[in-house]
């Protein structure tokens, strides 16, 4: 019975072939949509966490005060005896480095750029996971001395040296002329768009004393050794900064310990919600398709309930009569929903590819995308002709 | 049970609609039709011929009365028993001869045959047969639209033939026909009935009926005469 029922589905399609085709159309259309939205959404936030996971994984971020930004002026800021605390007290810490930084215009003969000086220690390298293209870091003297050595990232190497090897260059800031020691490897965009190469690395003493003039640390950075716990991590870390910071147990935290994580699930939280955004806008494109199926089922449900009509008079079941349409329902929108598949991933890759975003395949927004398709279509073309199947034949013959 | 007629209506009335519209198209038809018969069925428009075909055909239930056929009670049949009783015991053709469109002739005088589950070969076979029975050879691959009238009409009694039913009905076969299309049909259909083939036919012309040896008259749902024919060819 199947094998005729398919048969007889078959038949159906292809007989009124203009009629399947508006049919898979719709569908078509309304899965690539959502398919291509979803894709590329989820393309931008990989983007975006990829860029998050390129800072370094496993990295602690502590700043004074409990937000970030303007709000933070107020509270107390780190000095170098709490970095060392950190470093000596927090086993699991791989590198710890504070961070004083600025914005300044370096000079180097005639060319001039703003950039972000930072004031550090070498563990800022470890940290952030970089590496050079050229030169060296600091040395222990330099360090302590508070010399006037830079490295400097790619971007200022391109707007300032262009074709000159930097290394051993003498740029100015300010008053004073700083030795360039080495050059970064360049590291490209970061999470929100700014761009990480743009910068000036000094060591840490050297900042505070030529440029900031105090000896505040702004923040400090902590990387925590791979497979240590980074929550047990940040915990001590809150421990021993309260106790160093001598708050009582009824005080609130007047800082605040972040990991990559954390950032990263800020970050992407946009992201997600604008793919999903998107893919509602989608979605309403594959409804309206259900709703063309609707429409042409309907339109041609006078033919088809006088064709339903002649098949109950020459003695189908009803049962094959539904089983029919059932097949002829899922065949075309299971058809329009593997088409639509094809089409959204083929748009995906070109989009993604013309965004400069990774092209992700997500597997559940295509099965969700077939099925979604499957179920309109038998929702749409199935339950017109269940109408007629039940029909005394003679007045399904008899319809106008 | 050999005494059985092979169509019996017993007190056979139709209501349609419910109510104070509700309308008695038929009026308690007492009916018996033998095996091998070639019956006619006359009357104005409105009459119930119709009505009763329908109920004959097990394409409608009558509201009260008893329909056997071949002493099966069909009234107590369910959906799906007469639709397999329509299977493969009745063909039917209509005034509007009800082929489905876009498909070819052969196609529609198979379809009988893949409700019977008939295998492809032997549907191919009975159906081409059919077709030629009809004198429609050569044109299999034709779909109705691009066929005359009684072109269609003769697509539509090949695929009520071509499961070798007990009863064909035909429901004004001729109505929408010219005269000399009208008397080909007539003499297909009385060819079939010389198979042994019991025929049933609705007809309002005269000169039709003429091919039948059994006429009933209709008169406002009730039968108003029922006579032999002599005359018919035989
Ligand atoms: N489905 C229906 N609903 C209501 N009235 C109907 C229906 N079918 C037929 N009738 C009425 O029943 C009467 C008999 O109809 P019918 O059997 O078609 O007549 P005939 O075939 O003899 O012209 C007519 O008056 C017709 O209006
Ligand atoms: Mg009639």
């Amino acid at each position: 019975m199947i094998w005729n029922t398919l048969l007889l589905s078959l038949r159906a399609i292809l007989r009124n072939l203009m009629r399947s085709f508006l049919t898979i159309l719709g569908i078509v259309i309304g899965v690539a949509a959502v398919i291509t939205m979803v894709t590329l959404g989820n393309g931008a936030t990989r983007a975006v966490s990829d860029q998050i996971a390129s800072m370094g994984a496993n990295q602690l971020m502590v700043v004074p005060g409990q937000m970030m930004g303007p709000g933070s002026e107020g509270a107390q800021s780190f000095k170098i005896a709490d970095v060392n605390a950190i470093r000596s007290q927090i086993t699991s810490a791989r590198a710890v480095a504070p961070v004083v930084n600025k914005s300044e215009t370096v000079i180097f003969q005639a060319r001039n750029w703003s950039t972000s000086i930072v004031g550090t220690s070498n563990d800022y390298f470890l940290v952030g996971g970089w590496t050079l293209a050229g030169g060296r870091t600091f040395s222990e003297l330099e360090e302590r001395a508070g010399r006037a050595v830079c490295v400097i990232g790619e971007t200022v190497r391109e707007k300032l040296f262009q074709r000159e090897n930097p290394v051993g260059g003498e740029i100015r800031i300010r008053t004073f002329s700083c030795q360039v020691i080495g050059l970064l490897k360049a590291k490209g965009q970061a999470a929100m768009g700014q761009d990480q190469d743009d910068t000036v690395i000094m060591p840490l003493r050297t900042v505070q004393r030529r440029i900031t003039g105090t000896k505040d640390i702004k923040r400090i950075v902590v990387s925590i050794k791979d497979g240590a716990s980074i929550d047990s991590a940040k915990s001590r870390l809150v421990q021993l900064l309260r106790e160093r910071r001598r708050l009582g147990p009824s005080e609130d935290d007047d800082f605040r310990v972040m990991d990559t994580r954390q950032l990263a699930e800020t970050v992407t939280g946009t992201t997600k919600i604008l793919t999903m955004l998107l893919g509602a806008v989608a979605a309403v494109s594959l409804l309206v398709g259900g709703i063309g199926i609707m429409n042409i089922m309907l339109v041609s449900v006078t033919e088809r309930t006088r064709e339903i009509g002649t098949r109950l008079a020459i003695g189908a079941l009803e049962n094959e009569v539904l089983l029919q349409f059932l097949i002829e329902a899922v065949m075309l929108s299971g058809l329009g929903g593997l088409i639509g598949i094809l089409l959204g991933n083929g748009a995906s890759v070109a989009l993604s590819g013309v965004m400069g975003v990774p092209y992700v395949f997500d597997s559940s927004i295509n099965l969700m995308a077939f099925f979604f398709s499957a179920f309109i279509g038998v929702l749409f073309g199935f339950f017109p002709a269940r109408r007629a199947a039940r029909l005394n034949p003679i007045d399904a013959l008899r319809y106008e | 049970m050999t005494e059985q007629p092979l169509l019996r209506l017993r007190g056979v009335t139709k209501t349609y609609g419910a109510g104070p519209a509700s309308f008695l198209a038929l009026k308690g038809i007492d009916l018996d039709i033998e095996q091998g018969e070639f019956v006619a069925v006359m009357g104005p428009s409105g009459s119930g011929k119709s009505t009763m075909m329908n109920i004959l055909g097990c394409l409608d239930t009558p509201s009260t009365g008893s329909y056997t056929f071949q002493g099966v009670h069909v009234e107590t049949l369910t959906r799906d028993q007469r639709a397999l009783l329509r299977r493969y015991q009745l063909g039917f053709v209509f005034q509007g001869f009800n082929l489905l469109s876009r498909t070819t002739a052969l196609e529609n005088v198979e379809l009988p045959l893949i409700y019977r589950h008939e295998p492809k070969a032997r549907r191919r076979i009975a159906a081409l047969e059919a077709l030629e029975k009809v004198g429609l050879h050569g044109w299999e691959n034709h779909t109705p639209a691009e066929l005359s009238g009684g072109q269609q009409q003769r697509v539509a009694i090949a695929r009520a033939i071509v499961s070798k039913p007990s009863v064909l009905l035909a429901d004004e076969p001729t109505g929408n026909l010219d005269s000399k299309t009208s008397r080909e049909i007539m003499e297909l259909i009385t060819g079939i009935n010389r198979q042994s083939i019991t025929v049933l036919m609705v007809s309002h012309e005269p000169d039709m009926a003429a091919y039948a040896g059994r006429i009933i008259h209709f008169v406002d749902g009730c039968v108003d005469s029922d006579v032999l024919n002599p005359e018919a060819p035989r």
